[in-house]
């Protein structure tokens, strides 16, 4: 049994046609898994599936040995879920120290050492915390995204195409910071467009066409599966 | 002496009534950003909320009057505020239930939202109508003056004498200390930064776990606090008139967008601009100019740039101002 | 139209007949006429809302340029003032413009860091200048025979040809005020609107050179005939006598049957033109912008444009209808606009006729004058009711009753609340 386990999805937006058809993906503890695919193919869905965001029609999610299908979001982030959505992620005009704090919104204990965890992970964070996350460059705004994830002290962070739009060594960067969460026993999955890059540092991959599991394999296979490479990895 | 008196004049018939004036529209304004920084909607019954609250504060002040129960000095209107509050939280928190929470779960369109607050004007006004009377009350009682003109010109020799009244101080007191209260609210307790986090991101902030029907609670409590005060506020410095309230919507209105809508600090600010670019614009400068003129010089004309039956209207030409040349406001606010 | 829709005017013309009977015919056709004028304010406003989902908060402003231009058409000229102030109020309108232009050319001709001292530098002498010539000519304007006249007059011509000329002066307010707003997001047109109509009265009810303001203009030309002279016609006292009714009732009657006549036409004119523009070509594109408006604006349709010229012509027709009420009234009463009545009200008329069908407009403005003349004596026997359990001189009970005509704000309230809740689409939904 592993730590996440999303069996048989089917669903989509609304009432709108299926988007993602029987997909699955799991996630063992610990572990970096990296979503991939040409674009259109149901990435992102099928996380939202996994977080309960869209209406899955089939489908079951097990999720630490528990059965999360039917619990609407904030109960998964109870469970220790935790989702960076791609798009307007942060509180623009609140600083980042109040972003960390919103984010911990559901916890009721003392959130300082988790801030105090959040700033050695990323120490540009502890600079800027009275600074309005609206105002920082794109990478640092997403470091602020991932941390007010991580104040939640997620056990399955997940993050929907957290290299979108960033300059390519900030790339670097950022995926430096998810091998360090995980690291710290944080299971990592993430929807990614740069697949050589994330696949290079996955433990397990998974790509997908249109709303189907095509491939899954270890990071390193998938990046030597030549039929991978030459369908979407650019030969 | 004369640049004294001149000096003198010019805070009797601008700053103080202006100041007063400036600190009613901002606490106006503050409710209506609350609200459109939440709901994300034009509150057309915002002034009818204001009218409500001071309804109900009159009540409670002619209660307490009749049983012999005053504040010394101060108007007895202050005691029977909490009351009026109270009244305004419940009101607003019914229509809230009652009427705005379908088109919530709707996620109807701004304009829905809108309409439908012209609807809730409508029967906030007959309500208050119905039950005061359309009638003027007066609402202030206690001291009436602080500095007496008389007094003043005793005391210091000069020939224009500076009136100030106690309701105008207390208005100017009480608007610092909601708007610092407001503040305080917004920027230091969780529920106001989760205020300000929902208003911000409302998608990230239901992902962080913050319940929205609890915000929007919040914010109809601020404001019918803010309303009920400015309302009161209102009454006791002119009078308690039902039909005045439609009136004060428009510069309410053009406070919080003069200012940037959305922008608390924005709203405070287009207030104090509103209502000093109405008296300045209305006040008629001869005898100021007469003061400061050397020798016996009179200016012919009374010196006055607009007629004072266009008070009202000076809010919108601000507002069509604002609008040509930084539609977004003096302090940037999301365009509404 | 529908059977159904039949069904709605059948029974409140049943309604209507019933006042006729119960209070008086003179009641029923008083309140029929007005009905229709408001059926007309409410078929201006759906051209806006219905059509191009515009919301004009200034109804008001329009029917009061309506109304003014009844005034300044068909009043007789004052010719004393005019030859005491006219030339004056001409010089400072000429000031007046060639201040804006001056502006307008500089703002134009003159780059950023120059341009705002540019435009005070024209602006002070422009302003000083006009208000010379202004403040004389209005003083001695208003100095002539201030108990009856006091103001230009008007031109004198049949109070019939403001109705046209109404519409166009509202639509030129519009195109003014258009230009300006309309950019905007919808919530901020309402409040720009709400503004103009607030300075729109202001103008009429300060201006005494031009409306004697809150002096108001009585006793304008009728288009139709006078009871005093039909009650002096034999044809009329003979018809009284056929029908055994009393003459000065029936010259009355006939007074408001032959403005019924005037209006029914000008409404059925109206109402064809509407039905013809909303099932035309552009009458579509409207809906399609209406719907949506950036799909539209990316097949490269002009929208501020198009809505630029639904507002006008939602206005001209507001102001029209402007015109006929104080045709209907024979004077102007500035004191007597206000947004609740005249704006508001006509959103309650369109909202429950159905948004988008000019019929459910005119029915809704019919149901609306309606029940909001009925209502305050409804209201007052409501009242009463309630209040019966109080013995009679008790003060809350003398109170209660004597504020009982307020209760029809809360039914207005309460009529819109429920349609937009339980309803949306009206009673005559758009198709």
């Amino acid at each position: 049994m592993s730590f996440l386990d999303a069996t048989g999805m089917s669903g989509g937006y609304g009432t709108g046609p299926d988007i993602i058809h029987d997909c699955d993906l799991t996630v063992e503890a610990g572990e970096i898994a990296v979503v991939v695919g040409p674009n259109g193919a149901g990435k992102s869905t099928a996380m939202k599936g996994i977080f309960g965001m869209i209406h899955l029609r089939e489908g079951k999610i097990l999720f630490n040995d528990r059965d999360i299908t039917a619990l609407p979001p904030s109960d998964r982030v109870l469970e220790g879920m935790a989702f960076v959505p791609q798009n307007n992620n942060v509180f623009p005009s609140m600083s980042v120290e109040e972003n960390l704090e919103m984010g911990a919104f559901i916890r009721t204990d003392n959130i300082s050492s988790t801030i105090t965890q959040v700033f050695e992970l990323f120490p540009i964070l502890k600079d800027k915390r009275k600074q309005m996350a609206g105002e920082l460059s794109g990478g640092q705004r997403q470091q602020v995204a991932i941390g007010r994830a991580l104040m939640t002290e997620p056990r399955l962070l997940m993050l929907d195409e957290p290299t979108a739009g960033v300059a390519p060594i900030v790339m670097q960067d950022l995926f430096k910071r998810i091998q360090d969460i995980t690291a710290s026993g944080v299971a990592v999955l993430m929807v990614e467009q740069n697949a050589r890059q994330a696949l290079a540092i996955a433990d397990r991959g998974f790509v997908l066409v249109q709303g189907k599991n095509r491939f899954t394999d270890q990071g390193k296979g998938l990046l030597a599966n030549p039929e991978v490479q030459r369908s979407f990895l650019g030969g | 002496m004369d640049f004294l008196n001149a000096i003198v004049l010019f805070c009797n018939f601008v700053l103080v009534p202006a100041t007063t004036y400036g600190a009613q529209l901002a606490l106006g304004a503050l409710g209506i950003t609350v609200i459109y920084r939440i709901l994300r909607f034009a509150n057309f019954a915002h002034s009818e909320l204001m009218s409500w609250g001071a309804m109900l504060t009159l009540f409670m002040t002619w209660y307490l009057q009749s049983v012999g129960i005053h504040a010394g000095p101060l108007p007895t209107a202050l005691l029977a505020l909490p009351v009026g509050i109270l009244g305004a939280i419940a009101m607003a928190l019914t229509t809230e239930r009652t009427v705005y929470r379908f088109y919530r779960k709707q996620r109807a369109s701004s304009i829905t939202f809108a309409i439908v607050s012209v609807g809730v004007m409508f029967v906030m006004a007959g309500l208050t109508r119905f039950m005061i009377g359309p009638g003027e009350q007066v609402m202030a009682d206690g001291q009436r003056f602080l500095i007496k003109a008389v007094e003043f010109k005793r005391m210091t020799g000069l020939d224009e004498g500076l009136a100030i009244k106690t309701t105008q101080v207390i208005t100017i007191a009480a608007a610092i200390a909601m708007a610092g209260f407001l503040f305080w609210f917004l920027y230091r307790t969780r529920s106001g930064k989760a205020m300000r986090a929902f208003s911000d991101n409302e998608d990230l902030a239901l992902l962080s776990g913050i319940n929205p029907d609890r915000i929007v609670a919040i914010a109809w409590i601020l404001a019918a606090i803010l309303a009920t005060l400015s309302g009161t506020l209102y009454g006791l410095d002119k009078s308690y008139k039902p039909f005045v309230f439609m009136q004060l919507l428009l510069p309410i209105f053009a406070s919080a967008i003069v200012g940037g809508i959305g922008q608390p600090v924005g709203a405070i600010l287009g207030g104090f601009v509103i209502a000093y670019s109405e008296v300045l614009l209305t006040y008629a400068y001869r005898k100021f100019v007469t003061y400061l003129a050397p020798g016996d010089w009179k200016p012919e004309g009374l010196l006055q740039l607009l007629s004072t039956d266009y008070k009202f209207a000076i809010s919108f030409i601000i507002l069509v101002i604002v609008l040509l040349i930084r539609p977004t406001g003096i302090i940037r606010g999301k365009l509404l | 139209m529908k059977q159904k829709d039949l069904l709605y005017f059948a029974i409140f013309l049943i309604f209507l007949i019933g006042v006729g009977w119960l209070q008086s015919w003179n009641v029923a056709f008083g309140i029929l006429n007005m009905c229709l004028i408001s059926a007309i304010m409410a078929l201006g406003v759906n051209i806006q809302w219905g059509y191009a989902g515009l919301f004009n908060a200034g109804i008001m402003g329009f029917t009061a340029l309506g109304g003014l231009s009844a005034v300044l058409v068909s009043a007789k000229p004052v010719s004393e003032a005019w030859a005491a102030g006219g030339l004056g109020i001409i010089g400072s309108l000429v000031i007046l413009g060639m201040t804006v232009s001056a502006i307008l050319y500089v703002r134009m001709k003159i780059a950023p860091p120059l341009r705002t001292w540019s435009i005070i530098v024209v602006i002070l002498p422009g302003y000083w200048l006009f208000q010379g010539f202004y403040s004389s000519a209005v003083e001695q304007i208003e100095t002539i025979n201030p108990a009856l006249t006091g103001y230009l007059g008007g031109l004198g011509l049949p109070i019939i040809t403001a109705w046209l000329i109404g519409g166009l002066v509202a639509a030129g307010g519009a195109w003014l005020i258009g230009r300006i707003s309309l950019g905007l997001r919808a919530d901020y047109l309402a409040i720009a609107t709400l503004g103009i109509s607030e300075i729109i009265i202001a103008i009429i009810k300060y201006e005494e050179w031009l409306t004697r303001g809150v002096k108001n203009v009585t006793g304008l030309p009728r288009p139709v005939p006078y009871e005093v002279n039909l009650i002096e016609t034999q044809w009329l006292v003979n018809l009284a006598e056929s029908l055994s009714a009393n003459p000065v009732a029936m010259a009355s009657l006939l007074v408001k049957f032959c403005y019924l006549m005037l209006f029914l036409g000008m409404l059925a004119i109206l109402m064809w033109l509407s039905e013809r523009a909303l099932k035309s070509p552009w009458g579509r594109m409207m809906r399609a912008i209406r719907d949506n408006r950036e799909a539209a604006s990316a097949m490269g349709k002009d929208v501020t444009g198009r809505h630029l010229q639904t507002f006008v012509l939602g206005c001209a027709v507001c102001g029209i209808a402007g015109a006929m009420l104080v045709t209907l009234d024979g004077q102007l009463v500035p004191g007597s606009y206000t947004p609740l009545r005249y704006t508001f009200l006509i959103w309650v008329m369109v909202i429950l006729g159905g948004s988008g069908n000019n019929w459910g407009s005119v029915l809704g403005g019919c149901i609306i004058w309606f029940v909001w003349i009925q209502a305050e004596p409804l209201g007052y026997a409501l009242v009463e009711a309630v209040t019966f359990p109080f013995e009679e001189g008790y003060w809350l009970k003398g109170h209660l009753i004597e504020n009982a005509a307020q209760t029809r704000l809360i039914l207005m309230g309460g009529i819109l609340l429920v349609v937009m809740r339980f309803a949306p689409k009206g009673l005559i939904p758009e198709r």
